[in-house]
């Protein structure tokens, strides 16, 4: 971050003088300046160096900006308003009145933005100054200005309106804060809630960005008190965001009897509420990233992302966006510092894709000391010839090439040009030095590995995969623009021993080879193994239609599994490319070979001290293949189609350091788990994705990344090495305080990820965040992302797991909930009946969500799940981003008897609780792994007759499991649900339909179903709220029943 | 045939026979307590060798003195009544006739045995009851007729006969007791017939030209495949790949990595084999039908003709990368075990060839010959004599190991080999030798001389039969007086040690029993006897020796046969029939036998021992046959008999059989292999080339090898069975340059020029391998060839000596003459010099 903007600075009763830069900058120029009617600047004039990756759908339907304007598209992602698209040429200028401002190139970002986003730089410039006076000042007064206004706060519907027209500027904002000290906080925040001018302007992260909200640290807004029963139905409809009941009266009913009896579930911080109240007030809005520490919307949010120096929530998600300055403070509050890193999320199609910036032959610019690369947290000093690196603070030449002249405030004239100065994710074309061997990699290949035994072939499985991969192969990804995609294929089938196939396309017919040699694996060819499609469509089609056939009598039942792994590894090295393996597998390996698995499923186990060594890989063969799988780049994905027990522990143990993916259809049948499979192999094949990826991650000083969880391998304690990293794959990163961070610079971080792209080329993906620091608890814990915690918390448990019994598991997590909560309660909320919870607003929710973790398949230790389940289970969280723990850890629930068939959107889901369940309704269930539709005993016959095609309950078979396409609105309706639902989630799902009291479907549908609809049962969650409430200094135990 | 040994080197040994015969003598150092020991010569019962028409080169069998002497003999298998000795008599007058009437001579191969008085007959030999006798009725048993009784002429068992022949009578009687068919042929039933079964192991690390030239020939060899034959294919390169050629739609093949040395079990379980191979493995091969279910990588070749003409028409080369500066990673070693391993795996004793076709050494894996690096050249002689070759001797054991595996299943090795480098036969040589393969050497598979001997291994006879046969078991038994030393040739030992052993062991011995996997009408085993002397059992006068000789084979046509020859020989005595040994002597046969021996020692021994060995045998014969007069050198003389035996030895000590330098250790072998196992007649031309003079003052005539035969207006024509060279001589080259054969008017000359290339097609026509063609003149380099080989009569040290016109003078620094090396041969012996010293001398020459 600027230091130089805070060094500069006036003291800190004129802190927003130092900060003034943004009333001037703000104020001053007439508004419109904003856009860019004024004169160009210079260094609009310098030749762009950062390449403009062409947008394959630019956000408005654009064609995308000729050359000579991109950086007219670059500023208006670097801020501009979206409405000012396309940009003219003459747009530029807007840059003319940043110029003035003495501020620090971050800063200075944050200046891009129409006045929308101009009161969210204002109200964190507040928060910034903010924690720099907190000291001088009693806490009250924050308080007692926080609260009323944050209880006038203007309705979300005004926050819905987004993108107000640029001009109108409230003058509370334009003009240079009055107040000192306390002024300059108090100010601009009255100023919103006060007139309703402002109101009108409320940016997306106005009033419902309450993380930022100034002077909150006490919980009484938030937390408010738990008035009885009464609050609760209205409180939760009303619009009321803020102020969400975070407590409930534990006490007295626990006095007067047992307080479960008492407990009104709807009291319960309402999770879909919740989320409903931040897609009304943020939803549909942009989310501009210029503001340090800002809080992103949440996860289930509908939002615009607009890159102006920190990388968007898709890419990286923090657990709380406020670290805390001192070691001790973080281990007091024990809120653990993490982010969640998906380096290859999906950019939404209005959102500009990645820049691509090329630095010429010398490679990348980056820090002589720490390595970091030019990012805009380098701060330009002497005159341009020298810059100071913003992680560890080291004076660095800039190199001649680069040179180029500062303002007047010390920015660089061609800020807006490079990508690299002034957006938090973008992509370096990386040299020869980056690259294996120092030669340019080939492009990679996929390789399709088909169990062709027994079971496959008896299930229909193999036709069906070769019948698909026909077509599928077409739609390999390709790099942007490109024709064809360069990514080449190979085949392998194998069932205790090994078949390459050489389709090369000069061949009349394709030729088969066989290996059995399966204790030693090699690949027995190397030209035509590995061929582009296109060129060889003819010889593999006639190999896939053989496929099927040529096995069709095969009595083989055994199979081999690493030597699979093995030889897909091999045939990469031998190409000297990296790649992806697709394995289709069906059952145990037990084949005599290396690798070779036994049946280790001991129920008895489960809730020992052993029952950890369920999910310890069995040793041996498999570490040394995932090494060199991780050395070779070569992702695993693999496929299984198990019939009983297969150590899922153990096979999943190469894809899950490989950065693969695990899919199991456990009895495959081809009607009922087909369509899934077929849809979820679509979406593996096409999904982007680069190979052969490292990751580092680099701090600031004072923090440093500790810990990594994911589909990783690690070789040393910092490089991040994954074979393949896709757009579904999720690193959490945990950070260690080593010394005192302050809050003037607050906490960077940027992750930098070497890969190869699908098309052969040797990239860097540089994406960077900057979070506030504070040594106020009340900020950190008003900074928490709830969804983040808990996917740290379910991975971190997850991993736990492995080492330690399950209990001592499941107690750390309760323990240091209620730690969490507990601190909240002695440090930051004001002084309250024992009776009451009180629960920070960010985290209200964060128990639910806790109490369904630990339900979750993994660490229930219950014998009637698999282990197998459990185990695949716990190796897909492992390498999830945030959404998709939330969506697990929380299923949406929809009331399906209610919905609107003429509306177009999905009905609101309601709490994911027993108690919704009404006989008279139908509902679905989703939660990013399975669909149910849930038919209650007395749903309308008409749905079912609109649904099924049948005129009751009764006459649905209880097999059912297809949803037949009707042609009535509600037919339509539901499939449209169904699609749009499956559309969002990274694996496709089954829908199962349960009908209600049903037990043997219930039942088999997975055990899991009734733990997740009964995740708010009310007992376990008393028994959780009461214990916070009773013994907030004390060492609290929690009672969680199961 | 036999020689009886005297007393130390007095006593000279006789060699009878009018048959090959010679005598080798013992180790002087062993001593005998008897020197009054009777020698007994086996005289030849027949007159003929009485008729034997010597030419110029009148032989002169040498006699080595000493201890005791054995005699050996040398044995055509497939000779049929008439012996070795027969060809031999009926081909001597006329060299040259006799290379062109091979076709009307009875020959080696077991179908042409069937000429009309040796029909095969369709019956079980009668056997000997004496369980370790059981030799089989032959002419030379006495029989009674009337009580239907016969004695075994090796045991003097009285057996009486079978049921079938009740009928016999002595008007009545069967073949195998007539005179004239002292070898006869039984066709039995032994299970059902077993196809013939070709397995190609194919080198893919050839230059594109090469690799077409040899899936061209290998594409046509299928047509020349009987129908029901098996045929498999194994490719290999970097890695080896089985391929299976009963498969549609797909070309499927196994592949094994070339560097991983497996078992056999392994390999069959790989494979996929081992049901079959477990029913295979309970006794008998299996049906063929069975195997041909069971084994998807040996099919019948009407089958999978189409199937394997496309399969080797799109064979790849190697499609591994070859950095520069290495050589292609070669897994010959692996492909050959794998090849053996299906094979015992599946056809277990059924008549198989391995075909091997090779472009280069073995580069890795077990078998590896050099290592990948182009920087270290492959083993020279050189490198071998300083212990310098790395892989030699590693390499050399697995090949042996595996040339043991397949001999004990039956089955063959071929290795053509075609490179311009070495190609690591001198290591692979075992698999051949052992099995009864061929070896085949050339500079590419793109040369006629591959195409052509490769379509001749599949030649048929005039009864539309390959002239192949194989799993070949030889048995031999003697009478008392005998015992078997040993054999040399394609064989292995099946280590039987039967009675009539003899614990001194030349070449393969300790048996009287040895595998032959494969045949030809050429392959020719030299078997060594010894005569024992038993003290208290002297050798009756006028008794015979008998030997029986009892081959089991394959025929082509997969019928099992049993052929059987018996001879026999009279005894003489050493030292008072001196004379009648010394007649009976065959010194051609002698001298291919004696060089046998030697290239066999030449295999383990330093060479100049063995130059030594021979130069010491030859001095001996010398001395015990020579007649001189002491301190006259120019008295000596050898009897007619005797009179070409030193000349064949001259020849054979600057023979590639026993001489390394010039040629590469795989030429050596090359060499080796072939004279190993050809017969007399081809055995002889490989020692001494012959050559033959074309002039217009007369017919084509043979002349001497020697440089004195290099005239001017003479068109020569050498062959050395290796080499065929025409060589136009100085003036005739001139003739040709300038055209004169295009004028009518010089017709003579035309035909002059075309006599000799007549001649030497006719030689091509037959010879297996076919022998390089090399048509040269005065000057050309390619005369080296003739002058390498002839004898040096004029060298530059002598040239002007003498005189002018005489020949051509070559320029040799190699030792002398014939004359010189007879010079020296009588002026030491007669001279009176210790042997000792004779031995010395001669070593001397070696040295120069």
């Amino acid at each position: 971050m600027s230091q130089q903007g805070y060094v500069a600075a006036p003291p800190y009763s004129q802190a927003q003088a130092g900060m003034g830069g943004y009333s001037t900058g703000f104020g001053n120029p007439p508004p419109q300046s904003h856009y860019g009617y004024g004169s160009p600047p210079q260094g609009y004039s310098a030749p762009p160096t950062g390449v403009l990756k062409p947008p394959s759908s630019s956000p408005s339907g654009m064609p995308p900006p000729p050359v000579s304007t991109h950086y007219g598209s670059n500023i208006q992602q670097n801020g501009a308003h979206p409405h000012s698209f396309p940009p003219p040429v003459a747009s530029a200028p807007s840059m003319s009145p940043y110029g003035q401002p003495p501020q620090g190139a971050f800063h200075s970002m944050a200046q891009t933005p129409p006045p929308t986003q101009q009161l969210t730089n204002q109200m964190s410039a507040m928060n910034i100054g903010g924690y720099g006076q907190r000291p001088m000042q009693g806490p009250q007064s924050p308080t007692s200005s926080a609260a009323p206004q944050y209880q006038t706060s203007p309705p979300p519907t005004m926050g819905h309106q987004p993108l107000s027209p640029p001009g109108p500027q409230p003058p509370t904002l334009g003009s240079p804060p009055p107040m000192a000290t306390m002024g300059s906080m108090a100010g601009p925040p009255m100023g919103m809630s006060g007139p309703p001018g402002p109101g009108v302007q409320q940016p997306p992260m106005g009033p419902q960005g309450y993380p930022q909200q100034p002077g909150s640290p006490i919980a009484g807004p938030y937390g408010a008190q738990m008035a009885g029963p009464q609050m609760a139905g209205p409180q939760m409809a009303g619009p009321q965001s803020g102020a969400f009941p975070g407590g409930f009266p534990g006490g007295p009913a626990q006095m007067a009897g047992p307080p479960q009896k008492k407990l009104d579930p709807d009291s319960i911080p309402s999770t879909t509420q919740m989320i409903e109240d931040d897609q009304t007030k943020r939803g549909g809005q942009v989310y501009v990233t210029n503001i340090r520490g800002q809080v992103p919307p949440l996860v289930t949010t509908d939002f615009t992302v607009q890159d102006q120096g920190n990388a968007s929530p898709r890419f990286m998600r923090c657990t709380t966006y406020s670290f805390p300055c001192t070691a001790d403070l973080a281990k007091q509050c024990k809120v653990p510092l993490a982010t969640i890193i998906k380096p290859f999320a999906i950019v939404p199609k209005n959102e500009t894709p990645l820049y691509i910036v090329n630095h010429g032959e010398a490679g990348p610019i980056r820090c002589n000391r720490c390595k970091a690369y030019m990012c805009p947290y380098m701060q330009f000093i002497d005159g341009g010839r020298r810059y100071q690196c913003g992680f560890c603070s080291c004076i660095n030449e800039v190199p001649v090439q680069y040179f180029q002249h500062l303002d007047h405030m010390g920015r660089r004239m061609d800020m807006y040009e490079r990508p690299e100065l002034s957006l938090g994710s973008y992509e370096f074309i990386a040299t020869l030095d980056y690259c294996k061997n120092n030669k340019p990699p080939n492009p990679p290949a996929y390789i399709f590995m088909i169990d062709v035994s027994y079971n496959n072939i008896k299930s229909g499985l193999v036709k069906l995969i070769c019948e698909e991969l026909k077509t599928l192969l077409d739609r390999l990804p390709k790099e942007e623009g490109a024709e064809t995609s360069a990514i080449k294929v190979g085949f392998v089938t194998y069932n205790k021993i090994l078949h390459f196939y050489n389709v090369k396309s000069a061949l009349a017919q394709p030729q088969m080879m066989v290996v059995s040699d399966v204790a030693e694996m090699f690949v027995p060819l190397l030209d035509g193994f590995l061929v582009n499609f296109q060129e060889s469509r003819a010889v593999i089609n006639n190999l896939l239609d053989q496929i099927p056939d040529m096995f069709a009598d095969t009595n083989e039942s055994e199979t081999v599994f690493a030597p699979v792994i093995q030889a897909g590894s091999e045939a990469l090295k031998a190409a000297e490319c990296s790649g992806k393996l697709f394995i289709f597998h069906s059952s145990i390996p037990t084949a005599e070979a290396p690798g070779k698995l036994k049946n280790r499923d001991d129920r008895k186990l489960v809730g020992t001290e052993k029952e950890k060594t369920l999910f310890q890989p069995q040793r041996g063969v498999y570490e040394q293949l995932t090494k060199d799988c991780v050395a070779q780049g070569c992702c695993v994905d693999l496929f299984l189609f198990p019939n009983q027990f297969v150590d899922i522990a153990t096979m999943g143990d190469v894809p899950s350091h490989t950065g693969g993916s695990i899919y199991k259809y456990s009895n495959f049948q081809m009607e009922v788990n087909g369509q899934q499979f077929l849809s979820d192999l679509r979406k593996d094949v096409e999904k982007s994705i680069g190979f052969d990826a490292i990751m580092r991650v680099r701090t600031g000083t004072g923090f440093r990344a500790t810990d990594f969880f994911g589909a990783i391998y690690m070789n040393n304690t910092t490089d991040v090495e994954m074979a393949a990293v896709d757009c579904d794959k999720a690193v959490t990163v945990e950070f260690k305080h080593d010394d005192t961070l302050s809050e003037e610079s607050g906490a960077v971080m940027q992750c930098a990820l070497l890969y190869t792209t699908i098309g052969g080329q040797r990239r860097l993906r540089i994406h960077n965040l900057s979070l506030n620091c504070s040594s106020q608890l009340s900020e950190l814990y008003k900074s928490c992302e709830t969804d983040a915690l808990i996917n740290f918390f379910a991975k971190s448990a997850y991993r736990a797991m492995l080492n330690q019994p399950m209990k001592t598991v499941r107690e750390i997590l309760v323990n240091q909930t209620a730690h969490m909560l507990a601190c909240y309660r002695k440090n930051c909320a004001s002084p309250s009946a024992a009776s009451q919870l009180i629960l920070p607003d960010a985290m209200k929710v964060f128990p639910v969500y806790m109490n369904s973790l630990l339900k979750t398949p993994a660490l229930v230790g219950s014998t009637e799940l698999s282990t197998d389940d459990r185990a695949f289970h716990r190796l897909l969280v492992n390498s999830m981003g945030v959404e998709e723990t939330q969506v697990l850890l929380y299923p949406r629930l929809i009331p399906l008897h209610t919905m609107d068939v003429s509306s177009e959107a999905i009905p609101t889901p309601v709490r994911c609780s027993e108690e919704r369940l009404s006989e008279s309704g139908m509902f679905l269930l989703e939660n990013g792994l399975s669909m149910f539709l849930w038919l209650g005993q007395a749903c309308p016959p008409d749905l079912i007759q609109n649904l099924f095609n049948v005129p009751s309950l009764g006459h649905l078979s209880s097999e059912g499991t297809s949803l037949p396409v009707l042609d009535n609105a509600h037919s339509r309706k539901i499939h449209s649900i169904i699609s749009s639902i499956s559309q969002r989630r990274a694996s496709s799902m089954k829908l199962l339909i349960v009908k209600q009291k049903d037990r043997s479907e219930l039942f088999s549908v997975s055990t899991w179903l009734r733990t997740r609809v009964f995740t708010e049962a009310r007992p376990t969650w008393t028994s959780c709220a009461t214990s916070i409430c009773f013994g907030p200094d004390t060492r609290v135990v929690l009672l969680i029943e199961d | 045939m036999w020689v009886v040994s005297g007393g130390p080197m007095r006593s000279p040994p006789s060699a009878s026979a009018r048959s090959s015969i010679l005598m080798e003598m013992e180790e002087e150092s062993r001593q005998h307590p008897q020197p009054e020991l009777r020698r007994n010569e086996l005289a030849s019962s027949q007159s003929r060798r009485t008729e034997c028409v010597v030419t110029r080169h009148s032989s002169e069998l040498q006699e080595p003195a000493g201890g005791e002497s054995c005699s050996t003999k040398s044995f055509s298998l497939f000779n049929g009544r008439v012996t070795a000795v027969i060809i031999f008599n009926l081909l001597k007058p006329h060299r040259l006739t006799s290379t062109r009437c091979h076709d009307d001579l009875p020959r080696v191969h077991p179908t042409e045995r069937r000429s009309p008085d040796l029909p095969p007959v369709q019956y079980e030999p009668v056997l000997c009851s004496r369980a370790n006798c059981k030799a089989v009725l032959n002419p030379l048993c006495q029989v009674d007729f009337r009580a239907k009784i016969w004695a075994c002429n090796f045991c003097f068992q009285r057996n009486s006969f079978p049921p079938s022949y009740a009928g016999i009578s002595e008007v009545n009687q069967p073949a195998e007791l007539m005179p004239q068919f002292s070898t006869i042929e039984y066709i039995v039933q032994r299970g059902p017939p077993t196809p013939l079964i070709f397995l190609y192991v194919v080198d893919t690390c050839l230059e594109e030209e090469d690799l077409q030239a040899l899936k061209e020939s290998l594409q046509m060899s299928l047509s020349l495949l009987p129908p029901n034959a098996l045929v498999g294919l194994i490719t290999f390169g970097r890695m080896v790949q089985i391929h299976e050629l009963s498969c549609e739609g797909i070309a499927k093949s196994y592949v094994f990595r070339g560097t991983k040395e497996l078992t056999p079990k392994q390999i069959q379980e790989m494979l996929g084999l081992m049901k079959p191979a477990t029913s295979g493995q309970q006794g008998k091969p299996l049906a063929p039908h069975d195997a041909a279910a069971s084994c998807r990588f040996l099919q019948p070749v009407q089958a999978v003709d189409m199937n394997l003409t496309d399969l080797l028409g799109e064979l790849q080369r190697d499609p591994w990368p070859v950095p520069q500066g290495k050589r292609p990673l070669r897994s010959t070693g692996i492909a050959l075990s794998i090849a053996i391993g299906l094979l015992e795996g599946t056809f277990p004793n059924t008549g198989a060839r391995v075909m091997l076709f090779t472009g280069g050494p073995p580069t890795q894996g077990p078998g590896m010959v050099v290592g990948d690096e182009l920087k270290t050249p492959i083993r020279s002689w050189h490198d071998i004599q300083k212990d310098n070759a790395r892989h030699l001797k590693k390499a050399t054991k697995y090949y042996e190991a595996l040339a043991n595996r397949a001999a004990v299943n039956g089955h063959s090795v071929d290795i053509y080999a075609c490179a311009l480098d070495q190609t690591g036969l001198l290591e692979m040589k075992p698999l051949s030798n052992l099995t009864g393969g061929h070896i085949v050497m050339g500079d590419s598979f793109n040369t006629s001389l591959f195409k052509q001997t490769f379509q001749r291994v599949f030649s048929k006879d005039y009864n539309g039969e390959f002239r192949m046969a194989f799993g070949g078991t030889l048995e031999v038994k003697t009478s008392r007086e005998l015992k078997v030393s040993g054999a040399i040739g394609p064989c292995v030992s099946l280590n039987n040690k039967g009675p009539c052993v003899s614990d001194n062991e030349m070449g393969v011995g300790g048996t009287c029993q040895w595998k032959i996997c494969s045949l030809t009408p050429a392959t020719t085993l030299a078997l060594y006897f010894e005569v024992v002397n038993q003290h208290n059992a002297p050798i009756p006068q006028g008794g015979r020796g008998a030997i029986q000789f009892v081959t089991q084979y394959q025929h082509s046509n997969t019928q099992r046969r049993i052929r059987v020859t018996t001879v026999a020989r009279n005894w003489a005595d050493a030292q008072s029939q001196i004379q009648h040994i010394e007649t009976s002597f065959d010194q051609e046969a002698s001298a291919v036998l004696m060089a046998r021996l030697g290239v066999f020692r030449a295999e383990s021994e330093e060479g100049p021992d063995v130059l030594r060995w021979l130069d010491r045998q030859l001095i001996r014969l010398c001395q015990k046959f020579g007649q001189f007069n002491k301190d006259d050198p120019n008295s000596f003389r050898l009897s007619e008999s005797l009179s070409l035996y030193p000349q064949f030895m001259f020849h054979l000590r600057r023979s590639p059989f026993l001489q390394v330098f010039n040629n590469s250790p795989d030429e050596s072998s090359y060499y080796r292999h072939h004279f190993v196992r050809q017969d007399l007649t081809q055995s002889l031309i490989m020692v001494q080339p012959i050559l033959y003079s074309y002039s217009f003052y007369g017919p084509p005539e043979p002349v001497l090898l020697d440089s004195s035969s290099i005239l001017p207006d003479r068109i020569l024509l050498m062959d050395t069975f290796f080499q065929l060279v025409i060589y136009h001589g100085e003036t005739i080259a001139q003739w040709r340059k300038a055209g004169y054969q295009e004028m009518a008017e010089y017709e003579n000359f035309k035909q002059l020029l075309q006599a000799p290339l007549d001649d030497a097609q006719e030689i091509l026509q037959t010879r297996f391998p076919m022998p390089r063609y090399i048509d040269t003149e005065h000057g050309g380099s390619q005369a080296r060839f003739l002058l390498s080989k002839v004898n040096p009569s004029q060298t530059h040290n002598n040239l002007y000596a003498w005189g002018q016109e005489s020949g051509a003078p070559i320029l040799t620094d190699d030792i002398d003459s014939l004359l010189t090396l007879m010079n020296y041969i009588c002026d030491l012996l007669i001279c009176g010099e210790k042997l000792f010293f004779i031995v010395l001398f001669l070593q001397s020459w070696n040295l120069k």
